[in-house]
């Protein structure tokens, strides 16, 4: 880290829909605007690909906003560790070398790091072509090829049905859609989405799109088997219990959000989000947060929260009074998707004593359940030690056992030695002993 | 409500609470433990866990040796995950001054019946090729071992619980009573002798003693088997542990049977924040270049800090408290607590039972230094 810092009046942390908005509101204002993810493209999880192919209206729309905005775009970087107020040390996703290590400083800090897929274990999990819903999503915009395999779509949402459509879309065989959420949580839903007319719009729209594939609720997987890779996924719908045989099994529990950096930087979290204001600020001056991180709202609101956050962050609120109706009936939403879509009890008893909790350090459920806390687990058994940093089991574990992770200490990532005495090495701090001490 | 009473209360279930538990109720006495967090939490969670005898004074070999003799002895009862691995230590001379102290080294061990034997730069860089060539050799302690202590230390409470003491945890002692403790719940419980095995928190039950936290940190990397292949230190290591003022970094490598490196070490006074520093990791990372410069490469999963309860005369405090003869402490061990945990106790279950001990006690008493503690 020879050369000075790029300095950024604004730097925004992921370049979902939240990011993108927040990046294009702070450019309006003339500001310095970084923007930086660890993909190649903009686009985040749920826009992956569109600023190739564009398919929805509002990715073009924001997609075209920001091309035409001054904004610096870091693809394929991730921040690797938080120095102090204002600096942060990035590198190049997937070098070894730490040759690329960079220091960033900013006036004001955008986090919109979004949220991960919730996995959670069962017996079978583990196997190949048991998937993550939004992963093999991701998989098949890269290419994968999924015409003509039969697919079971499970977990709980309104992502299981994106999945599935878009899926289908692809030529797959969708042969079920399997919500856990009961009937009647779902119907009270779909009657308050009476007042979101988009959201109705949509939500029929992709329900006329799978209207041959079967779609239960109450119902869930308990296990998948298979010779080397899935072959059977048992389903559970209330005592029923059957199998289907299949070639993927895409689940998708819901999600959780990526807090690591916020916590790092000591930004106060609530139930597991980032707190935040009217005007999207942190618990930490200069530090704004926006989008899934602070709590699961779709992109509709991670949009908004981002304008919000990216005015506020140039120190425009008046921009900002016109969003916050819009910003209030969305929290509404958001608080109706918690509601609805809660996991339901008997999933904390998928996993057997022998199914894998950790799938880095090898660690079964039989192992970490009598453990008292996350920690004491993590000591006793390896569970979340591993290359993951517990960003897997942890996300598992405090669903299944109640447990709360540990404080978060660099690296964010993984990264070379090299990158954390890089990182060290050029704070303004006087050498205190020199090594003169030691020979 | 009846009272638990025991005959010895142990304070603290870190690797030398655990340790004294285990010896006394491997005697039969009727064992208390009470650990405010969870097993081998503390600075046992935090450190290395590497077995090593040391030859900076009489007092210390004494107690590290036979300390290694014990872990020697209990190696084949540990359970996998305590990962025992007798992978020995070398000691890493970086220049010619350095070599000459190697040799007087290899003397002091040899004539105490340590086992150690001289490497040249060639045969070093032979057993140890991520070391960098032209480093002039290095001493090689065979008998010393790494383990994984939280589960060593889990092992020995479960131990003792297998002879019948009770663990109470999680239960914060806050004051120590002429019949027992009171804990923070509003309890008590009564025992004829108490042992303080807290670390850096016994100073919270006996504010008169000289402990203070000295922080470290360390870095483990992903799994690289056979990186390295014996616990590296550096031999200028001991005037970093050694020197009780100023802060220091020095080259400590340790290979886990996982395949991972795990990476030390540093050591300052007057650090209350349990974050890492920065500067000092990055010191100590670029100490350990100097002698390993493709560590640069391996790929870091975490950092963490912890602290040692170091003592001015860099000896444990093991032994009654003058003018309190059922007290007794078990601390004040700095770096050194997981290897002379065992030795500490078997010194502190004969003091207990006013029995011989097998090494002279008399360095380690806490009387040495603290004639006037007041609990």
């Amino acid at each position: 880290m020879a050369s000075r810092p790029a300095h950024f009046d604004v730097l925004i942390i992921g370049a979902g829909p939240a990011g993108i908005a927040a990046a294009c509101c702070a450019s309006e204002s003339g500001a310095r605007v970084g923007l930086l993810d660890n993909n190649p493209q903009i686009g985040g999880q749920i826009w992956r690909g569109e600023s190739q192919h564009p398919s929805h209206i509002e990715a073009r729309e924001w997609l075209q906003k920001f091309a035409s905005a001054k904004i610096e775009f870091l693809a394929s970087t991730e921040v690797i560790d938080h120095l102090e107020p204002g600096r942060l040390v990035v590198q190049s996703v997937g070098m070894q070398s730490g040759d690329d290590v960079r220091e960033l400083t900013y006036r004001n800090l955008i986090l919109c790091t979004g949220a991960r897929e919730l996995f959670l274990p069962f017996p079978g999990w583990t196997l190949p072509n048991v998937m993550g819903a939004g992963g093999l999503q991701a998989l098949v915009k890269s290419g994968l090829p999924i015409a003509d395999k039969k697919v079971i779509v499970a977990g709980t949402g309104p992502l299981l049905l994106a999945v599935a459509a878009h899926l289908r879309e692809h030529g797959a065989e969708v042969r079920l859609i399997a919500e856990q959420a009961p009937r009647h949580r779902l119907a009270r839903f779909a009657l308050s989405l009476a007042f979101e007319r988009a959201k109705l719009a949509q939500a029929f729209a992709i329900r006329r799109q799978l209207s041959s594939v079967p779609y239960k609720t109450s119902c869930w997987p308990i296990r998948a088997t298979g010779e080397g890779k899935l072959e059977t996924v048992f389903l559970r719908t209330g005592a029923h219990t059957w199998q289907e045989s299949c070639d993927y099994l895409a689940c998708g529990f819901h999600l959780v959000p990526n807090t690591e950096l916020a916590a790092l930087i000591g930004c106060e979290l609530r139930g597991g989000f980032v707190q935040v204001d009217d005007s999207q600020r942190t618990s930490i001056a200069g530090v704004f947060a926006a989008g899934e991180l602070t709590g699961i709202g779709g992109v509709e609101a991670s949009i908004g929260e981002g304008q919000i956050a990216g005015y506020a962050a140039t120190d425009r609120s008046g921009s900002t009074a016109s969003l916050l109706p819009q910003k209030q009936r969305l929290d509404h939403f958001a608080s109706l998707l918690k509601r609805t879509f809660a996991l339901r009890d008997e999933l904390r008893s998928l996993p057997d004593s022998e199914t894998l909790v950790c799938r880095c350090e090898d660690v079964k459920f039989a192992r970490i359940r009598n453990h008292s806390s996350w920690r004491d687990s993590k000591l006793h058994t390896r569970c979340g030690m591993g290359p993951c940093q517990g960003r897997i089991c942890g996300a598992a574990t405090e669903f299944l056992l109640g447990w709360r992770a540990d404080s978060v200490r660099p690296p964010v990532f993984a990264a070379p030695v090299q990158v954390l005495a890089i990182a060290g090495s050029s704070q303004s701090q006087p050498d205190l002993v020199s090594h003169e001490e030691f020979r | 409500m009846k009272l638990p009473v025991y005959e010895v209360l142990i304070i603290g279930a870190g690797i030398v609470g655990a340790a004294c538990a285990a010896a006394c109720a491997r005697e039969g006495l009727e064992v208390g433990i009470v650990e405010a967090d969870i097993v081998g939490g503390g600075a046992t969670a935090a450190g290395m866990g590497h077995l090593v005898v040391m030859d900076d004074s009489e007092a210390q070999f004494a107690l590290t040796r036979y300390s290694q003799t014990l872990w020697r002895r209990l190696s084949e009862q540990l359970p996998a995950d305590v990962e025992y691995d007798g992978c020995g230590t070398i000691w890493v001379a970086s220049d010619a001054d350095e070599m000459s102290a190697v040799v007087q080294k290899k003397q002091f061990y040899e004539s105490r019946g340590v086992p150690a034997q001289i490497l040249d730069s060639h045969q070093l860089h032979e057993v140890e090729q991520s070391l960098r060539e032209g480093l002039p050799g290095g001493l090689l302690v065979p008998e010393d071992a790494v383990i994984y202590a939280p589960c060593a230390a889990r092992f020995l409470v479960e131990q003792a619980q297998s002879r019948g003491a009770q663990l109470h945890c999680p239960r914060v002692v806050t004051e120590i009573a002429p019949d027992g403790v009171r804990l923070n719940d509003g309890s008590s419980i009564v025992a004829q002798s108490i042992v303080v095995a807290a670390g850096t928190w016994s100073t919270r039950l006996f504010p008169g003693i000289d402990v203070r936290p000295r922080k470290g940190h360390l870095l483990i990397t992903d799994r690289y088997p056979g990186f390295v292949r014996h616990q590296l230190v550096e031999l200028g290591y001991l005037k970093s542990a050694h020197s009780f003022i100023s802060e220091s970094v020095a080259f400590n490598i340790q290979p886990r049977k996982t395949g991972q490196m795990l990476l030390g070490s540093s050591r300052q006074f007057d650090k209350d924040s349990s974050e890492v520093d920065h500067p000092m990791l990055a010191r100590m990372i670029s100490r350990a270049e100097e002698f390993i410069p493709n560590l640069s490469r391996l790929s870091a999963i975490r950092t963490w800090t912890g602290f040692r309860a170091a003592t001015p005369d860099k000896l444990p405090l093991v032994g009654p408290v003058p003018g309190h003869e059922n007290l007794f402490l078990a601390t004040g061990h700095e770096g050194l607590g997981i290897t002379t945990s065992l030795g500490t106790a078997e010194l502190l279950l004969n003091q207990l039972l006013r029995r011989e001990t097998e090494i002279p006690a008399a360095p380690y008493l806490p009387g040495r230094v603290y004639e006037g503690v007041h609990a």
